[in-house]
């Protein structure tokens, strides 16, 4: 479980954080002293600890130790300990602007800047340190009339720099201790031409407006005494000193507070939208398609010499149309490290109370798939892995016994193969127990028999209500699960395979379809009517030989296909359709494949492959049994999708009886 | 100015009655229905065959991308001549947030009706049960049966809906 790189959930954090402000600023702009009501102090407080989380999390430190300052009077206002006055709220707001500077500092990638939140920090400090009510009174002189301070006059040494000693942070840490206003002599600065880079020119006297000590100011310079010429005086006028030329402080001060006089204002690289806004784009694409398609059809009646420049504009069309669709779908994918994220944490603490040391390994994280097929396979995995840990992995001492490392390997991995997503979900645990599975399913009254394949063994734990744990844990094994996983992925078009080698482990495989609004199908044609079939689905077409379909008493029409008789369904018979039923070997047969089960369909044509968007029936008639939805042809006409899964468990059963 | 408005709307219709009906022909008969529940009209389209569905649906169609059932009135109530030319219309009702469209003989045109005109209905044989009407509105000569569209399409036994969608597995 090496290294979980925190690095890419910054962009959330910042997302998250810059919302959070926004609602802090607002809210604060709404409190007044007068009506502070409680429920709008702690959503500034909820805001602010949730930055403050993320912050120390990610390992902004200097916004986390500002947010917990700001957090700690929140936390005051909203126990009521401290009543609400104007410069707490003018504070607050001012904290937002500065956690906002210190936010996109961190978002630029650069170091945090601590100078940039001190002089705020000492204010929050000083209110937090002010007595519960009366803070206002004590604190605000501190703004308005300066008290005494230090007038310093710095000038170092030519070679201050060679002991590594820097004259900016001396300023900065000045400024640290109150206003500071910094004038650079620059009489000796030379020419251009004559200046070293590494000798130190420049002198700076500095006025701060402090209520220190002189040891506090003399301390800052306690490493740079020796190398140069320092004069603490006290400041004798309270009054604003004859204002430097601003030019000068303008050159001289840069260093000092770059930071808070240019903030980055970085824009934020992403913005929340609503899942329906997208939808309906999808939709809207899937309408343009649609006029596309039927656009070129038209002009495929055209004579191609004479409309040349309409042809050329119908392909930029359809160019320009497919790159819009994938541009759309794109916007609804997501790495399916959404998901794989939320393991790590589980893993540990599922290892941790079975008393089983397991390690989990992913890899993959960053395939993309449909928003919604990742919402929807996110139970299905937990159970997986939830029950790979109960079942699967032994425990450290069992593990030792059998020669195996004590740790236990997880395997949770994401690909693309083909226009599917496969996810597996691997152990090297101890397997599946065949022996264990058939004695279960024939206690459970399933039919089984010991002459039965693995893979169809191993099927039977996807059966409604089957567990093969030897004792109820509260982890897994009261066998409601691998039904529903298979019930999940299967709504969503997918297959479930399971293999396994006793004492070695099991894997799981899930293959999902990339998007859940289009379809790869083969359009098929039954009388004037076209039908969708899933491609994921077909495995072969073919014209069969009159030897090859063979009648059976009562069970129907079987067509034989390399040693395997498959069902025949009659797609026109079964759906109801007029016309003539043709014999088998006068039509084309489909076999199609769901659920490990094969089945053959007989249909008058085949029409083509295309990419279909599946539209959903249901949202104005009801469910179709054998119909999973339908999609538009190119031509405006309704074309239902078969759904293979529906029609090989209704055809399959009595065969596999 | 809104309270003008309001009282308005008011005055404009008892009870919830709705007072402007789209009117069509079955049969021998004229319907009535709220014109608030009619999307629009169009010529009659070919469907796509639902499987598994009663003989008076006939089928699906694309109606601006979006998958619509169409039912024949006249199949479904057993009247006139099911004919399918150019001049076959359907009614493209929006109904408990659903779209439908529905075939008939001819659609005649809107009418405004006002309480006065409109009347309980009584226990008589018309096509559609008793229980769809909701009154008789009477305009000069014509006798208009004002049906209860929305209460009539998702009755169960227009198998439009999953209604008890556990018969259905």
């Amino acid at each position: 479980m090496s290294g979980i790189d925190l690095a890419r959930f910054h962009q959330t954090f910042f997302d998250e954080s810059a919302e959070g402000l926004d609602a802090m600023e607002a809210s604060l702009l709404k409190l007044t002293p007068d009506s502070a009501d409680a429920e709008t102090i702690n959503g500034i407080f909820r805001a602010a600890h949730s930055i403050k989380g993320g912050a120390a999390t990610f390992g902004f430190a200097a916004v986390a130790d500002f947010t917990h300052l700001l957090e700690t009077l929140l936390d005051r206002l909203r126990a009521g300990t401290r009543a609400i006055t104007p410069v707490d709220i003018d504070v607050l707001l001012r904290s937002v602007d500065v956690l906002r500077s210190l936010l996109d500092f961190a978002r630029a990638g650069r170091v945090d800047d601590a100078t940039l939140a001190e002089g705020l920090s000492a204010e929050l400090r000083a209110l937090l340190d002010g007595p519960a009510s009366a803070g206002a009174e004590k604190t605000a002189p501190r703004a308005d009339k300066p008290a005494a301070g230090w007038k310093i006059h710095f000038a170092p040494h030519a070679g201050l720099f060679a002991s590594g000693n820097d004259p900016l942070r001396i300023l900065r840490e000045l400024q640290r201790l109150g206003e500071c206003r910094v004038v650079a002599t620059l009489d000796t600065l030379p020419a251009l031409d004559d200046l070293v880079a590494e000798t130190c020119y420049l002198a700076w006297d500095v006025e701060l407006r402090a209520a220190c000590d002189r040891d506090d100011v003399a301390e800052v310079f306690a490493w740079v005494e020796d190398e140069c010429a320092l004069a603490i005086e006290p400041l004798t006028t309270a009054g604003p000193v004859p204002a430097p030329p601003p030019a000068s402080v303008a050159q001289a001060a840069p260093p000092a507070n770059a930071g808070t006089a240019a903030p980055v204002r970085v824009d934020s690289g992403s913005i929340r939208v609503a899942t329906e806004k997208i939808d309906n784009l999808v939709n809207l694409v899937g309408e343009l398609v649609i006029t596309q398609a039927m656009l070129q059809q038209l002009a495929g009646s055209l004579d191609p010499v004479q409309h040349e420049r309409l042809f050329t504009g119908l392909s930029q069309l359809e160019r320009n149309t497919r790159s819009i669709q994938e541009a759309v779908m794109a916007t609804r994918m997501l790495p399916v490290d959404f998901v794989f994220s939320r393991f790590p944490r589980m893993v540990r603490d599922l290892a941790g109370k079975l008393g089983k040391q397991v390690r989990l390994v992913t890899s993959g994280e960053q395939t993309e798939i449909d928003k919604g097929v990742i919402e929807r396979i996110s139970d299905p995995l937990t159970h997986l892995v939830r029950n790979a840990i109960d079942h699967g992995i032994e425990t450290p001492e069992a593990r030792a016994e059998a020669g195996k490392e004590t740790t236990g390997t997880m395997r949770l991995s994401a690909s693309h193969q083909g226009g599917h997503i496969v996810v597996e979900v691997a152990d090297d645990g101890r397997g599946l127990d065949r022996a264990r599975i058939l004695a279960k399913a024939a206690e459970r009254g399933l039919s089984v028999s010991e002459s039965m394949t693995d893979a169809e063994v191993w099927q039977l734990i996807f059966a409604p209500g089957f567990s093969t744990a030897a004792a109820l844990t509260d982890v897994s094994g009261r066998g409601v699960g691998m039904d529903v996983v298979k019930k999940n992925i299967e709504a969503l078009n997918g297959v479930v395979e399971v293999a396994s080698e006793t004492g070695r482990g099991m894997r799981v495989t899930i293959r999902l379809p990339l998007t859940l609004a289009i379809l790869d199908g083969m359009s098929v044609a039954v009388g004037d009517q076209v039908f969708i079939l899933p491609l994921g689905a077909v495995v072969e077409s073919l014209q069969p030989l009159p030897e090859q379909v063979k009648r059976m008493a009562q069970q129907g029409t079987v067509v034989r296909v390399r040693n395997e008789y498959l069902p025949l369904v009659d797609l026109r018979e079964w759906f109801g359709l007029p016309g003539t039923k043709a014999a088998p070997h006068e039509s084309i047969v489909v076999i199609v494949e769901a659920e490990s089960r094969k089945l053959a369909l007989q249909i008058d044509d085949l029409v083509g492959q295309q990419q279909v968007v599946i539209k959903s029936l249901e949202a104005n008639y009801r469910r179709v049994r054998g119909v999973s939805g339908a999609t538009i042809l190119g031509d405006g006409r309704v074309a239902l999708i078969v759904d293979v899964s529906a029609v090989v468990r209704l055809f399959s059963q009595p065969l596999a009886a | 100015m809104s309270t003008a408005t309001t009282e308005n709307t008011e005055s404009g219709s008892t009870v919830g009655m709705p007072n402007e009906f789209l009117t069509f022909t079955l049969g021998d008969e004229e319907y009535g229905v709220d014109i608030l529940k009619v999307q629009e009209i169009r010529g009659y389209d070919t469907v796509t065959k639902i499987p598994d569905a009663p003989d008076f649906i006939k089928g699906v169609i694309n109606l601006r991308g979006t998958i619509v059932p169409v039912i024949d009135m006249r199949l479904k109530f057993r009247l006139g001549r099911a004919e399918y030319n150019e001049f076959t219309v359907m009614i493209i009702l929006n109904v408990a947030r659903r779209v439908v469209g529905m075939v008939v003989d001819g659609v005649s045109d809107v009418m405004q009706l006002t309480p006065e005109q409109i009347r309980p209905a009584p226990e008589f044989g018309s096509a559609v049960n008793a229980r769809y009407i909701t009154g008789l509105g009477a305009l000069d000569e014509r006798m208009l049966i004002l049906v209860d569209i929305e209460k009539l399409m998702t009755a169960a036994d227009m198998a439009l809906m999953d209604a008890g969608s556990q018969a259905l597995q």
